[in-house]
């Protein structure tokens, strides 16, 4: 049968996954619905498990249609939905088109690399830190590349849009800002577009192959796959095209072998191929002692590690520590905690299943989410925090739970989220204008949307006042407040997230009359 | 800033500068009252009675016009909370501007939430555009220019919203509330929503900032929301408990007069609140109600 069409089928899907992703990371405008950011992020394999463990949801069992992908047919994952690797695709096409080398060629794969990474990551997160897989997921790494590189490309383009609208004052496009952009920020994409990008142009798919774990993991499924694409020796008339074009290197033109592990179901050889010389091939006719010894081994490392994964999941964590942000010399200002997003429940659970992907925080309305570096230790690094300096968290709005592929942050409905205290309001009268400039200021009042910080009169001024029971940590007065260098009120954040009280609502009292006279 | 923008800022803002100031002179308004305070009707009602009292809208907008319309949009908060100014006022105002012959009405607010969702939430931008109007952002730098406060105690320069400076009027539409920074909040506060830095209003005596601000950009038209009113919890508010149907508007030129007006309906002497009082010091307007001619209408 020819099989060529796969390849224009591979092309559509990938290419409808890779646009539709980079819109969720892309949309600063906030215009594109929830719904799509779950429908997108269904099937991305990391973020999808992660929340079937934690939430034990079949509502979130995208990666088991993965899984079972693989199971039929090979890596589909890689080829179809990681953003990652059709991002690396682009990259190597475009890259193709400048190169004189444009063919590849057939390379023995890095399997003690590849292994090891993939261990090393499985171990670490049964050991309770999600950190080296928020480090390699490719779906978290193309979101954190969008986030931090492509969306500040975009916005460039627009606020150029913008000011033409504006001197032409039709106001079609608005400018827009970027908030409290940090180097940390690009730590990985930097490492990881390189890495990748790098290998594309070099070698196609080797990051897939050797650096991605979630490559090496479906490499080892796709060994009992139900098909695998081989050479069909009768057919094929050793023109060796197949190999030339073969992103993952993994076609042995001169022995006629296909390393399926390393195949990512890309179909280009089916297309070249002038004989039919490949085939889609039903395994298990083979007789059972063609399985060699090899990858006997590598099936039973493969059942423990995904035995030990499991288990491992459900409950083992490691203790969070204590974060401090920054001393002041003048006023001490401690935090011992920063905060962690509503919906989060608690900062150590938080950081135990976030991959970082920044989602998140690419929809953030206020970009009060921003990306940590260390403020939650080294385990939950690049995870999503507040930063009160860039915003704060709107009181009507729930969108970072409706968004989060993880699970990380679960939905709350809005009712839920009022009530839902991140933290609490400190405040330091010493570092306050009205106490420093002796005039009244009342920015964080004004702010505060329960009005647990309100005015207290002090030296015939207002001076603010906290009740910590109705204080949400939204971060509003943190944010509003105009003293420099430091804050007069900060937000402490909760380890454990609490349920604020709700603002008490007392009726006015005054009857009006209308036909009054007036009192002027 | 290099030498070249600075002085084309320079201009500009002097330009706009003068513009403003003598706005009021060139302007053919019947000079029969100096304020009109209504009572008793629904808000778009209420204006007309008010408007019709000053001359009609053709006393402020002259044909082929540019309108720029400031209300307070500050929050996130749905019109039935009365934290912003009431929509169908704003959409009343426009269509007389409109049909004033106004040839561009704009609206745009500073907001401190989300500008996106106070936009949408207060029911202005849905009124701005069922009327025709532009509603324009102003939630970047980018829209502000830097002018000189030549008369301002402690504010001595400020970045002011391009159509402040680029309209031909300015119509400043408040909502009355209480408020936690100034106690209460009405026209001269309002104006904080046409600056981009008012973090150096708060830590530099923000009643005098208020006055200063207000000392150089006197809006055409003062129109004050007082149809519900937030007697507590202001800014912003908690709940509609927070709210009294005061069912009242006032309407000035004189944006001092405005203010010490609502601020008694509000049950304040303007005396005690520092901005009126200062004001009224630096003859920007005057605070004295005794000495004004005020159209009073019960409906």
């Amino acid at each position: 049968m020819n099989l060529a069409f796969l390849k224009k089928i591979r092309v559509f899907i990938s290419l409808l996954f890779f646009v539709l992703t980079a819109l969720l990371f892309l949309d600063f405008t906030n215009s594109l619905s929830a719904a799509l950011f779950s429908a997108v992020t269904y099937l991305e394999f990391v973020p999808s498990l992660i929340k079937f463990i934690n939430l034990l949801a079949f509502t979130s069992a995208g990666f088991l249609i993965m899984l079972v992908l693989t199971l039929i047919g090979g890596r589909i994952y890689c080829s179809m939905v990681c953003p990652l690797g059709t991002m690396q695709d682009i990259i190597s096409y475009i890259s193709r088109r400048f190169k004189k080398k444009k063919k590849y060629k057939y390379s023995r794969p890095y399997n003690w690399v590849r292994y090891s990474i993939l261990a090393v990551t499985i171990i670490s997160f049964i050991l309770g830190t999600v950190l080296l897989v928020n480090f390699l997921d490719p779906y978290s790494n193309f979101g954190r590349i969008t986030a931090q590189f492509f969306k500040p490309v975009v916005i460039f383009l627009n606020n150029i849009a913008a000011l033409i609208s504006e001197k032409t004052k039709l106001y079609w496009f608005y400018s827009a800002e970027i908030k409290n952009f940090r180097i940390t920020n690009i730590i990985l994409p930097v490492i990881i577009l390189g890495l990748a990008g790098g290998f594309a142009v070099i070698k196609g798919r080797l990051y897939c192959n050797t650096v991605c774990p979630v490559g090496s993991l479906l490499g080892l499924l796709s060994k009992f796959s139900l098909f695998k694409i081989k050479i069909d020796l009768a057919a094929c008339e050793n023109c060796g095209n197949c190999g030339t074009v073969c992103k993952s290197s993994c076609i042995d033109v001169k022995n006629k072998e296909v390393d399926f592990t390393r195949c990512v179901s890309c179909f280009n050889c089916f297309e070249i191929c002038p004989s039919l010389g490949l085939k889609y091939d039903f395994t298990y006719k083979i007789k059972p002692h063609e399985i060699s010894e090899e990858a006997g081994n590598d099936r039973r490392k493969f059942l423990l590690g995904s035995a030990a994964f499991m288990i491992g999941y459900a409950g083992l964590s490691f203790g969070q520590n204590q974060v401090k942000v920054y001393t002041q010399n003048s006023v001490p200002v401690l935090k011992k905690y920063t905060v962690s997003p509503p919906g989060s429940q608690s900062i150590a659970r938080f950081n135990r299943i976030c991959t970082a992907c920044n989602l998140c925080v690419s929809s953030c309305p206020t970009q009060v989410l921003q990306p940590s570096f260390l403020e939650y230790g080294v385990w939950g690094m690049f995870q999503p925090r507040f930063d009160n300096t860039a915003g704060y968290c709107n009181y009507d709005c729930v969108l970072c739970g409706e968004v989060c592929p993880t699970g990380a942050i679960l939905p709350l409905k809005v009712e839920d989220k009022k009530l839902t205290q991140v933290g609490q309001a400190k405040f330091i009268k010493e570092n306050c204008v009205v106490e420093t400039q002796k005039t009244d200021c009342g920015a964080c009042s004004e702010h505060c949307p329960t009005k647990a910080v309100h005015m207290v009169p002090y030296n015939n001024l207002l001076l603010p006042e906290v009740n910590d029971d109705i204080c949400i940590g939204c971060g509003a007065c943190e944010h509003a407040c105009p003293t420099v260098p430091y804050k007069a009120i900060f937000v402490e954040g909760n380890a454990v997230h609490k349920r604020a009280q709700k603002p008490k609502e007392e009726k006015i009292e005054k009857k009006i009359d209308y036909k009054e006279e007036f009192p002027f | 800033m290099d030498r070249r923008s600075f002085l084309k800022t320079s201009v500009a803002a002097g330009a706009a500068l003068a513009l403003t100031k003598y706005k009021p002179l060139m302007a053919n308004y019947s000079d029969a009252y100096d304020l009109v305070a209504v009572k008793g009707g629904e808000a778009d009602v209420m204006f007309e009675q008010a408007i019709s009292a000053l001359g009609g809208m053709k006393a402020f907008v002259k044909k082929g016009q540019k309108v720029v319309i400031k209300p307070n949009i500050g929050w996130d908060v749905d019109p039935e909370r009365a934290g912003n100014t009431n929509p169908k006022l704003i959409a009343k105002i426009i269509e007389h501007c409109y049909g004033a012959g106004a040839k561009e009405v704009f609206v745009f607010d500073h907001t401190c939430d989300d500008w996106k969702k106070c936009y949408s939430n207060s029911g202005i931008e849905k009124a701005a555009s069922d009327n025709k109007a532009t509603m324009v952002p102003a939630a970047t730098d980018s829209y502000y220019q830097k002018v000189q406060i030549k008369d301002g105690k402690r504010l001595k320069e400020a970045m002011v919203h391009e159509l402040i400076l680029s309209s031909d009027v300015f119509i400043n539409v408040p909502v009355l509330k209480h408020h936690s920074s100034s106690k209460v909040t009405i026209g001269m506060k309002n104006l904080m929503g046409v600056v981009w830095d008012r973090g150096y209003w708060h830590r530099n005596d923000l009643h005098q900032c208020i006055s200063d601000f207000a000392s150089a950009y006197k809006p055409t038209l003062n129109i004050v929301d007082a149809y519900n009113v937030m007697m507590k919890n202001g800014p912003r508010g908690t709940s509609k408990a927070d709210l009294s149907l005061m069912k009242s508007l006032i309407v000035s030129r004189d944006i001092v007069a405005a203010d010490a007006a609502s601020a008694k309906l509000f049950g304040l002497d303007p005396a005690t609140v520092n901005h009126i009082k200062y004001a009224s010091e630096m003859n920007v307007g005057n605070m004295d109600l005794n000495k004004l001619n005020i159209k009073r209408i019960i409906m």
